[in-house]
Order: structure tokens, then C-alpha cells, then sequence
């Protein structure tokens, strides 16, 4: 009997967490476009936040449900 | 602001300086160079997008274009008002109100192609207030809008895109896109899974391996393989359920599909894994198993992702066909409204340039409509009060108001379309190469299984079915099953970048098996439009004539009025159907129809009859010219060959196929066009309706395969029916929607090149499936002769894979490539 069995439910969990996590990125539609992040500059704007980073949530989110 | 000039700079680049434009960086027209300015612009359209982008800080967007050295131009403004975006049949149908009261929208839009566009898009909200997001696909060239419908209506938040240079569109089909990305989504999700089942199980039969060497606790031992028979489970009741769905489908069907070898090596080797795990001894396959099902699925996936983006483009090309139509109030105003709002008895203005959105009766105004993409015939065609319009027929002379008589689907057009999807569903699909060995391969397999079975159980049963299910396994047709689509998949891509869009994976096979060639004549070996071929009799009349066509927007007129530029027409009267009259340097100058311009002149034409004759002869239009000081020519015109028909026709001609002219022309043209091209007279059939040209098609087709190469509406069913079916540039809506293949680029070369292309991918296929052939014979005469185990089985599975995959890359790319 070792740490084995203590290891192994825990790494069996996170492993479960990551796929679960996966799943949701999925289904949020973050991996809709998998084309256009790869070029969406990162250029810091002078003022506050940029606009492009909030409808994230609005624009895309909203279809799945 | 200054005035602005009407047409952009492309048309007179003759005249351009070296001084660039600030927005789009295309040479300033010599005119338009303001001294002094530290902006140049080559137009107006270019002007008001910089002074949009400057207004609201944007800037730094030609910053960035600089630093990311983006070849491509920014596109300019249409200064299109889009109304009907504001109209309640278009809310209905593309907009959505979301629960905080925003209002939702996703629009094509024009002209984007980089880095540089994304970040000018995804910041509207500074250009246009109200607007609370806008997010950019790239590669769907698709803007999802978020808006305060309190602050800002959707026709401004699309001026404002236009005012950037991106021309905003609406986008069509939103079901269908809806449904793939539900499914791309569920794809996805079961690749995540099927990767982390197998990366996991890996892990514990790496321990398990070890232990082999090392020793292992019997406890320890027994509970990994227990937790792999889990994992494998898992893996094989989620994303693997699919191939056992395909199996069962195909088996309902009655036919031999891919997946049936496939769901036996996957069923195997789950259930005497789980009986082997359970009874604590035998080896377990689950590493070999839950590695198959991530390594199928992920090349399954390559090849829908090759798939959609061309299917992508396409929808892109649909959308941007004009949908605003301008209806006629009961007061006499037009207002903008989306083309699918018109309904049967609405009166509908079209513009010059425009193309008609109904069938209907002309009920004011005279013009010539351009009908050929419906009917093939290259001559426009006088039409005027009371005549019948077509939908799909261009406006090309003067503004027209007609009454839709028929609206959608039940235009002529529109009935079309219906035609074609009807049959393409009808179509026999060709079984895939790898399908085709899907029978052999389960018969052979599951015999050689049993015959394992035989040899090993005097050894008892748990050893035969342990040798029995590894030679199912490591003979899954894994390698196999990855080579046709990541071929394809890498070819398709490829041809896609080299302007041939690809709507199929069968597509290849298709065109390869194809030994007739169809070709459309208008607009497909021939420019579509008239040039001058050759001018009799009075040679001196050329330019007065030239001056007085320059005043009409009549095609044959733009076709004469390029001969010359030196002399100024006044005076000038149009009569529609007839000619044009006009007083050059004093003298009345008349062109048209022979009647016409001697009753305008009083100039007899007695003298060209024979010129004229010859010319008509030759599948030309005659046009006479005449002034009222006795002088009279003819001007002959035709539809040019494209340059490039002739080598085109010779290579299909040298890789053995029969090329045949298939068109809605008169006959004897069509003749005379084929005896240009080498072609003899029964390769140049003429006078085809769109329902002969089927007809053509059909016949042919008992023969064997056949391609048909076109651009019209009329081509469409010919299209959808052939073998293989190829729009080329510029084509009808229809014709896009009819064909497997799609030419994006003004270049007939590339129907050679997908012809040569389709033999070197079927060949890199066929390579791919030997090599991996080869290896599942080796793999299984190893487990034949018992010494396969688990360990051989997780090494030599992922090596049969790899080696497919690299050959599939190198072969697709070097196949899709021209070598030229």
C-alpha cells in the first residue's frame, strides 16, 4: 500500500476537471474560430480596455443557449 | 471636405502618378494629386474611409498595416445606405434580441483579409456609437454585431463598416451554419475526449510496461488495468460510438463502408480487454484501442475543416449578390427593402448595372437587359413597356420599373435552383476508393481472426482469443481509413489557395473517371462580352462613331466607344432597340441598325450589304455607321475567345478525354467558335435550352463519366448532373450552387490543372494505401504466429499512422501542385 492510492484517484479528478473544462470551452463557442485569434494583434490601446475583448461574452456566447 | 471624384483611380491608371494613396496605396490618378497635401487620395470612396478611420483615433491601423507589410489593399466605401437592413422582414430574419435588450447580427462582410482588418472591425464601437461589440471570423469573413437598438439603428452600424472600407452583407443561410457549427462543436468535443482517454490510459500502460520489467505489485498491476479498462471504456462508449454508428448505418444500407473494420478491431478489443482486465490476467489493448479512436477521429476532422472552408468561400460568393431591391410606393418614391420582403404585384425600380430581382412585366421605361447567364445569348436584348423580364437578367441601358409577376422561388431562376438541389440529391454518390477496399478487408480479416482462433486454442481459449483479438487489432484499418482524407484534405486546401474551390472529397475520383469534357460557350471559351473584330468601308467615321457611343451604357456601345477617345459628341439621341445619333464636329453621326442610321443621315448603305452579310456569316453583330455627309462603315463585333480556351481544349484533348461545345447560342456560331478551337462539328452543339443541355448530359452520361465546365443559370442542371461539374469565374448564383467545383481566378489553365491534379491525388491516395496495406499484412501475420503483445501492438500502430500521415502530406501538396 503506498501513495498510490491517494495519487491516483486525484490525478484520475484532475484529469476529469480538464476534460470537463474542455468541454465547456467548446461549447461556450471559444473554439468556434480557430482561424482569427492566430492574427488578432495584440496592440495595447491607449485608453482603458480595448472594446474587441467584451463582446466576446455578448456576441457569442448568447447562440448556444 | 472637397468634392469628391465619381469613379475610383483603377479606371484611368494610365494617367497615374507614383504618388501613393494614404489609404489604400495605390497610385494617385495625375488629376487627383492635391500639391502640397501630406494625404493623397486616389478617390473619394478612399477618402471618406481615412477620414473615418482619423475621426475616431483609429490610426494606428496604418501603423499596423505597415508593420505587418500586408500586401493586400484596404478596400474603399460603397456609400450604399442600407435601408432595408432597418426593415422588419430583415430583423425577423437575421437579427435577435438578446435578454438585456441588445440586439444581435451577424453580417458578411467584404474585403477583409488580414491582421490589420481585424482590429479595425472588432473597434466599430468608436466609430459608430451604440454599438456595444463587433467580433470578427476571419476565415468566414463573418462580423457578429452586438448593438443598443435605443441609440443606433442597424443601417447605421453598417454605414459605419462601410465608411471603413468593409462592406457589410447579409448573411444567408443562418440555419445551416447554425447546425455546423453544432456539429464542428461536437467534433471537437469528442477529439478532446478521445485524446484525453488515450493520453491517460498511455500513461498507465507505461507503468504497466515497466512493471513488466521492474516488477509490479500484483494489486497495483491488477488496478491499473482495471482503471484502463475505464478509461477505454469511456473512450470507446463516447467519442468512439460514432464508428459503430456508422457501421450499423451502413449495414442498414447494405453496403461496405470504412467504419465496419473499424467498429470490429474497436469491439474486439474492448471486449476481451474488459473480460481480460476483469478476470486479472491476458493482455489488454486499451492503450492501442483509445489511441485509434483519437487518431481517426482528428483525420476525420482535417478533411470536414478542408471541406467547409471551401464551402465557406462559396456562401461568402452567394452573399454577395445584391438583396436590396427598390420597391415603388403607392406614392411614387422607392424605398430600399430586402428582395425576399417583394411579393407578387409590388412594382420594383431596377437601376442600370442592376440585375432584375422578380419576374415581371415592364411597366415603364426602355433599356436592354443582359441575359446572359440565363440563356446563354451574348446580345442584350431591347425590351420596353409591356415586355416580360426575367429574374437574373442585368439592366444595362436605362432605369426600368417593373411588376413582379413572380417572386423567390417561383421565378424561373428560383425554380431552378429547386432543380438543382433536387439533382444533386439524386446524384449516385461515387463509393470512396477507401470503401471499396472496406469489403475485402472485413471478409479477410475476420477469417484470418478465426483461423487464429483455430491454430492457437489447443493452447486453450484464453490464449486464442487473446491472439485473435490482437491480430483484429493491430489489422484495423487505422492507417487505412487516415490516408483518403488527409490526401484529399491537403489537396483540397491546396487547390483552394490556387483559386479552385472544392466542394466534395470525392471530387478527384469524380473528375479523374471523367473521359467527356463539356464546355459552356458564353463567358466560358468566349470573354462573355462584345469586342470590335473588324470595320468596313469608311475608316475616317471611327472616332465620330466612338464619340457617340461614349454618351449610351450599351455594351456593344462601351465596345466602339474604347476604339477612340479624340473627338466630343453633342446632340445626342438614343433611341433604344434602334441606334444613337449625335453632331460631331458639325456633322450628324448616326450608328445602329441599318434602317435607323440611313433614315437619320439620309445616307444610303446600299454598298456594306455584302459586308455586313459576311460579318453576320461569321456569328457577328453588324453595326452601320453613317454621317449626313454621305460617308457610311461597318462595324462588326463578336464574343472573343478568351486566349487561353485553345491550350486549355488541346491538353484535355492530349490526356484523352472528348471536348465538346455545349451552348444556348445559335448554332452556326457556336460552329464557327468550335472550328476556331479545333473542335469538329459533332463536338459543337448549339441552340441548347437548359433543359436540352440536361438532356445532352444525361445521354452522355450512359456512355460514362462526364464534366461540364460552366458559368449561367442555364448550365446549372447540366452542371448538377454531370459527373463532375466545374463553374468558372464570375458564374451565376445557380451555377455555383450546381457545381462540385468552383474557379475562382480568371484563368481557364486551372481546368487542365484539376484534371492533371485529380490523377496524381487518386495515385498519392492509392500510394498511401499500399504503404499502410503493407503494414497491416505484416502486423497480422505477426499476430498470426502469436508473438504480437500489447507493447509491439502500441509501437507499431502509431508508426503505420505516422508514416501514412507524412506520405499524405508530402504526396497531397506535390499532387495539387501544377508543374507547371
Amino acid at each position: 500500500m503506498s501513495a498510490i492510492w491517494i495519487v491516483l484517484p486525484l490525478a484520475i479528478l484532475f484529469a476529469a476537471i480538464a476534460v470537463g473544462a474542455f468541454i465547456w470551452t467548446v461549447k461556450s463557442g471559444q473554439l468556434d474560430d480557430l482561424d482569427t485569434p492566430a492574427v488578432r494583434p495584440l496592440v495595447d490601446d491607449a485608453d482603458e480596455h480595448s472594446p474587441a475583448d467584451r463582446p466576446a461574452a455578448g456576441a457569442d456566447s448568447a447562440p448556444g443557449k | 471636405m472637397t468634392t469628391l471624384p465619381a469613379h475610383p483611380a483603377a479606371d484611368r491608371r494610365a494617367e497615374a502618378t507614383d504618388v501613393a494613396c494614404t489609404h489604400c496605396s495605390l497610385p494617385v490618378p495625375a488629376g487627383l494629386v492635391e500639391h502640397g497635401a501630406e494625404q493623397q487620395f486616389c478617390c473619394g470612396a478612399c477618402r471618406i474611409a481615412y477620414a473615418a478611420i482619423r475621426e475616431c483615433g483609429l490610426d494606428a491601423y496604418y501603423d499596423l498595416r505597415r508593420r505587418l507589410e500586408a500586401d493586400a489593399t484596404p478596400a474603399s466605401a460603397s456609400g450604399h445606405r442600407f435601408a432595408e437592413f432597418d426593415d422588419e422582414v430583415f430583423a425577423e430574419r437575421h437579427v435577435r434580441t438578446m435578454p438585456d435588450g441588445l440586439r444581435t447580427c451577424e453580417l458578411y462582410v467584404e474585403g477583409v483579409h488580414c491582421a490589420a482588418c481585424v482590429w479595425l472591425v472588432e473597434r466599430l464601437s468608436r466609430v459608430v456609437p451604440g454599438v456595444v461589440g463587433a467580433r470578427l471570423d476571419l476565415g468566414r469573413s463573418l462580423v457578429s454585431l452586438v448593438w443598443d437598438p435605443t441609440r443606433v439603428e442597424l443601417s447605421a452600424v453598417a454605414r459605419g463598416l462601410d465608411r471603413l472600407g468593409y462592406r457589410p452583407h447579409p448573411a444567408t443561410q443562418r440555419r445551416a451554419r447554425e447546425s455546423r457549427k453544432q456539429a464542428d462543436r461536437a467534433s471537437l468535443i469528442r477529439i478532446g475526449v478521445a485524446g484525453a482517454c488515450a493520453g491517460n490510459v498511455m500513461l498507465l500502460a507505461a507503468a504497466l510496461y515497466s512493471g513488466m520489467l521492474d516488477g509490479i505489485e500484483d494489486s497495483t498491476r491488477h488496478a491499473f488495468r482495471l482503471l484502463s479498462a475505464g478509461i477505454g471504456l469511456v473512450a470507446i462508449l463516447w467519442p468512439g460510438r460514432v464508428f459503430f454508428q456508422g457501421a450499423l448505418a451502413a449495414l442498414r444500407a447494405r453496403t461496405w463502408h470504412l467504419d465496419m473494420p473499424i467498429a470490429i478491431a474497436l469491439g474486439a478489443g474492448t471486449v476481451t480487454g474488459v473480460i481480460f482486465a476483469l478476470r486479472g490476467e491476458g493482455e489488454i489493448y486499451f492503450d492501442s484501442v483509445t489511441m485509434l479512436v483519437f487518431l481517426l477521429l482528428f483525420g476525420r476532422w482535417l478533411q470536414e475543416r478542408g471541406m467547409r472552408a471551401a464551402a465557406d468561400s462559396i456562401d461568402l460568393r452567394n452573399a454577395l449578390t445584391p438583396t436590396t431591391t427598390h420597391r415603388v410606393e403607392t406614392d411614387g418614391t422607392c424605398r430600399d427593402i430586402p428582395t425576399e420582403a417583394v411579393e407578387a404585384g409590388d412594382t420594383v425600380e431596377v437601376r442600370v448595372g442592376e440585375t432584375c430581382p422578380v419576374d415581371g412585366v415592364v411597366v415603364s421605361g426602355t433599356t436592354h437587359i443582359d441575359q446572359a447567364v440565363l440563356t446563354g445569348e451574348p446580345r442584350p436584348i431591347a425590351v420596353g413597356e409591356g415586355d416580360a423580364v426575367p429574374a437574373g437578367a442585368v439592366n444595362t441601358t436605362s432605369v426600368l420599373r417593373v411588376r413582379a409577376q413572380a417572386v423567390g422561388a417561383e421565378t424561373r431562376i428560383g425554380r431552378v435552383l429547386d432543380s438543382i438541389a433536387r439533382l444533386s440529391r439524386e446524384r449516385l454518390p461515387v463509393i470512396g476508393r477507401a470503401d471499396r477496399v472496406a469489403k475485402p478487408f472485413v471478409i479477410v480479416v475476420t477469417s484470418l481472426a478465426a483461423l487464429c482462433m483455430l491454430i492457437w486454442l489447443h493452447r486453450g481459449w484464453e490464449l486464442a482469443l487473446d491472439h485473435a483479438t490482437a491480430l483484429l487489432i493491430v489489422a484495423c484499418p487505422c492507417a487505412l481509413a487516415l490516408a483518403t482524407p488527409l490526401v484529399t484534405a491537403v489537396a483540397i486546401g491546396d487547390s483552394a489557395r490556387r483559386g479552385r474551390l472544392i466542394k466534395g472529397a470525392d471530387v478527384f475520383d469524380r473528375m479523374r473517371l471523367c473521359s467527356r469534357v463539356f464546355l459552356d460557350k458564353t463567358g466560358t471559351v468566349t470573354q462573355g462580352r462584345f469586342e470590335v473584330r473588324s470595320i468596313s468601308g469608311d475608316r475616317c467615321l471611327v472616332p465620330l462613331a466612338a464619340a457617340v457611343e461614349r454618351e449610351t451604357p450599351h455594351p456593344i456601345a462601351g465596345a466602339i466607344a474604347a476604339l477612340d477617345v479624340s473627338r466630343e459628341a453633342s446632340e445626342v439621341e438614343v433611341r433604344i432597340g434602334q441606334g444613337v445619333a449625335g453632331t460631331v464636329d458639325g456633322a450628324r453621326v448616326a450608328v445602329g441598325k441599318r434602317g435607323y442610321v440611313e433614315a437619320m443621315t439620309g445616307t444610303d448603305c446600299e454598298c456594306l450589304t455584302a459586308d455586313a452579310a459576311a460579318a453576320i456569316g461569321l456569328g457577328q453583330s453588324a453595326v452601320f455607321v453613317a454621317d449626313s455627309s454621305g460617308r457610311c462603315a461597318v462595324i462588326a463585333l463578336g464574343d472573343e475567345i478568351r486566349e487561353d480556351a485553345r491550350a486549355m481544349i488541346d491538353e484535355l484533348k492530349a490526356g484523352g478525354r472528348r471536348v465538346s461545345i455545349l451552348s444556348g447560342d445559335n448554332p452556326d456560331t457556336v460552329r464557327l467558335i468550335a472550328a476556331r478551337l479545333g473542335l469538329g462539328p459533332e463536338d459543337a452543339i448549339g441552340g441548347m435550352s437548359p433543359d436540352e443541355k440536361l438532356g445532352v448530359i444525361e445521354h452522355a452520361l450512359l456512355e460514362g463519366p462526364v464534366a461540364m465546365v460552366g458559368d449561367g443559370v442555364n448550365d446549372a442542371a447540366a452542371l448538377a448532373k454531370a459527373t463532375c461539374g466545374i463553374a468558372v469565374h464570375g458564374g451565376a448564383e445557380a451555377s455555383l450552387a450546381a457545381a462540385d467545383v468552383y474557379i475562382t481566378e480568371d484563368d481557364l489553365g486551372q481546368i487542365t490543372d484539376l484534371a492533371d491534379g485529380s490523377h496524381r491525388v487518386v495515385r498519392a491516395v492509392k500510394a498511401c494505401l499500399t504503404v499502410s496495406l503493407g503494414y497491416n499484412t505484416v502486423a497480422a501475420s505477426i499476430a498470426l504466429a502469436g508473438l504480437m503483445s500489447p507493447l509491439l501492438a502500441a509501437v507499431l500502430m502509431p508508426a503505420s499512422s505516422l508514416t501514412v500521415v507524412l506520405m499524405a502530406l508530402g504526396l497531397g501538396r506535390s499532387a495539387a501542385r501544377a508543374p507547371r
